[in-house]
């Protein structure tokens, strides 16, 4: 135990067991109630559904498993359609970051030393600013008469105004734009470690530019190209704000559904059954990531 | 670089513009006269005045405050415990569950985390009377849940990078565990808990959608009203609004980055006297 700061046992416990026990409460166990509460039926009450166990009479309790939430989801194209697009709207816009955000990690990675901190500050900062207002900066500029349609008349380019802002496209802008930098990050991290005797011991031998790119650099980028894709696609698929507020009645996400579930339908139970519906398909994706970091560390 | 490839630095001209461009924007039409945001009708400061005069927004930025300087020290306290858990001890019964639960805040939608929350606090108030009705609390205990997760891979990069023959040494000459981790450790990653404490405090700042799901009547943050303004339409106060965040953060950033340098050029040159 030579080495550890509070080697004691007691030390030992309280250092893993406050943290275990916060995010066990506050984090495991809250899974656990929308599991349940997906399962009982709706009641105009506060709050608003039924409890699966119920007493009955005196000491004889009742429980009641409702799976017509689940039932709904199944059946209803609705329900469906929002989950699958939200499954290719994140799809879609996880490979338009990766296509832009991989040059830039590139770029960076091979720029001179000295610059790779300010120039990686650079990427970080916006995220540091407010995403609400970000993404409320591309109302001003994709709106019918904003600043993007203004100039493009102003240049001459088009006569009528496009309309953009409430399209599936102003929403990819607001998606590529707000998650660039998760992606830039962990590319820049594999990219930068890379190593470049590799690519001069095969230019030496012959080997073209992009052919070194496509056998030495891509192949061996692509813990770095999984670790963002994932850190992009995870949180979109449950997206609110940007499809609230870029995307139009048309663009069904199952997170905005979710919301109106929560917000205006007050339908709790629903609501759950989306979010437990939410979580297991992003389980998946998620132990790719998991994957592909422990490697990381072990490397 | 700027010889071999051409098309790479217009990548990352490109990508600047299109990550700046917008922030840009919103900073140049908060200065606009006009109520129409994109039309430009000369200099005023007129919507930041109007901005000190909204009580409802001062009041929301104020509370907005309070719940992220919580959340932030709540944060930074927990999420070094758990990155020194995670670092120090490799080898205990539920490691594999801790690095999970500290991994999956950071990608986990928001709207899951917030209405798994929500049940969870109305279960507890059902069952154990505690926490008394949702507002501040409730915000302050969601917010440092997620707070924490980003603190810990901060916290927990600089103690895997970190010189430990330090600590060792001062075991070694019989120091005192907790003295040790006060007088070495802590003053060794203090450059990560201040980033930890800063990003938390924004991120916190800038949450709308778990403080929408977990908050009560009477607890209204800065983003909720921000958001209920944003969807009536552009409105050039707002514009105001974020010209101050942006300002702010961008003086944080920058003193952050001004202090993390001379700390390192300070490294640096006891390492080459030493």
């Amino acid at each position: 135990m030579k080495g550890l700061p509070l080697s004691p046992t007691r030390g030992r416990g309280l250092i893993i067991g406050v943290p275990w026990f916060w995010l066990g409460l506050f984090f495991l166990l809250p899974f656990l109630f929308v599991l349940k509460i997906s399962l009982s039926e709706p009641v105009l009450a506060q709050p608003p559904y039924l409890d699966l166990i119920r007493e009955v009479e005196d000491g004889l309790v009742s429980i009641s498993l409702n799976f017509g939430n689940y039932l709904l989801l199944w059946e209803d194209p609705l329900y469906r359609s929002a989950l699958f697009g939200s499954l290719k709207i994140s799809a879609i816009s996880t490979l338009f970051c990766l296509l832009l955000g991989y040059p830039m990690a590139y770029a960076i990675a091979r720029a001179p030393s000295h610059w790779r901190l300010p120039l990686l500050m650079l990427i970080i900062l916006p995220f540091w600013t407010s995403f609400l207002i970000r993404v409320y900066a591309w109302i001003g500029i994709l709106k019918g008469n904003g600043l993007l349609n203004n100039f493009l008349i102003w240049s001459g380019l088009i006569d009528q105004p496009l309309e953009i802002l409430h399209t599936p496209l102003a929403v990819y802008i607001g998606i590529v734009y707000s998650y660039l930098p998760f992606v830039v990050l962990p590319l820049y991290a594999t990219l930068v470690r890379l190593d470049l005797t590799l690519l001069e011991a095969a230019a030496d031998l012959g080997c073209r530019p992009w052919k070194q790119f496509l056998t030495i650099t891509l192949p061996l980028s692509l813990p770095g190209v999984i670790a963002g894709g994932m850190l992009v696609f995870i949180p979109v698929v449950g997206e609110f704000v940007i499809p609230d507020l870029l995307g139009g009645p048309d663009t069904l996400m199952i997170g905005k559904l979710m919301w109106t579930e929560f917000f205006s339908n007050k339908d709790w139970p629903l609501a759950s059954s989306l979010a437990a519906v939410l979580l297991v398909v992003l389980i998946i994706p998620f132990v790719a990531l998991r994957h592909f970091e422990q490697r990381e560390e072990t490397i | 670089m700027r010889r071999r490839f051409p098309l790479l630095m217009t990548a990352l001209l490109f990508g600047y513009a299109f990550l700046y461009g917008p922030i840009l924007s919103l900073i140049v039409y908060s200065f606009n006269e006009s109520r129409l945001v994109t039309v430009w009708a000369g200099f005023s400061t007129k919507w930041y005045g109007e901005l000190l005069q909204n009580q409802q927004l001062l009041d929301a930025a104020w509370l907005s405050i309070k719940v992220a300087a919580t959340t932030a020290c709540g944060a930074v306290v927990l999420g070094t415990l758990a990155a020194l858990a995670l670092v120090r001890f490799r080898r205990f019964r539920g490691r594999g569950t801790l690095q999970v639960m500290v991994t999956a805040p950071l990608v986990m939608p928001e709207v899951i985390i917030g209405l798994s929350l929500l049940l969870l606090f109305v279960a507890m108030q059902d069952s154990i009377g505690w926490p008394d009705g949702r507002g501040q609390l409730t915000i302050t205990l969601a917010h440092t849940t997620f707070a924490m997760a980003y603190v810990t891979v901060i916290v927990q990069s600089r103690l895997a990078h970190m010189d430990q023959s330090l600590e060792e040494a001062a075991l070694d000459l019989g120091a005192r565990p907790l003295k040790v981790f006060f007088t070495i450790t802590l003053p060794l990653i203090a450059p990560a808990l201040a980033a930890g404490w800063l990003l938390a405090f924004t991120l916190s700042l800038d949450d709308l959608v778990v403080a929408s799901f977990v908050s009560g009547p009477g607890a209204t943050t800065l983003p909720m009203v921000v958001y209920s303004s944003v969807r009536l339409g552009v409105s050039p106060e707002i514009n105001a609004l974020a010209t101050i965040i942006v300002l702010f953060v961008s003086l944080a950033v920058a003193i952050a980055g001004v202090l993390l340098y001379r700390q390192e050029k300070r490294a640096l040159r006891e390492q080459n006297q030493g």
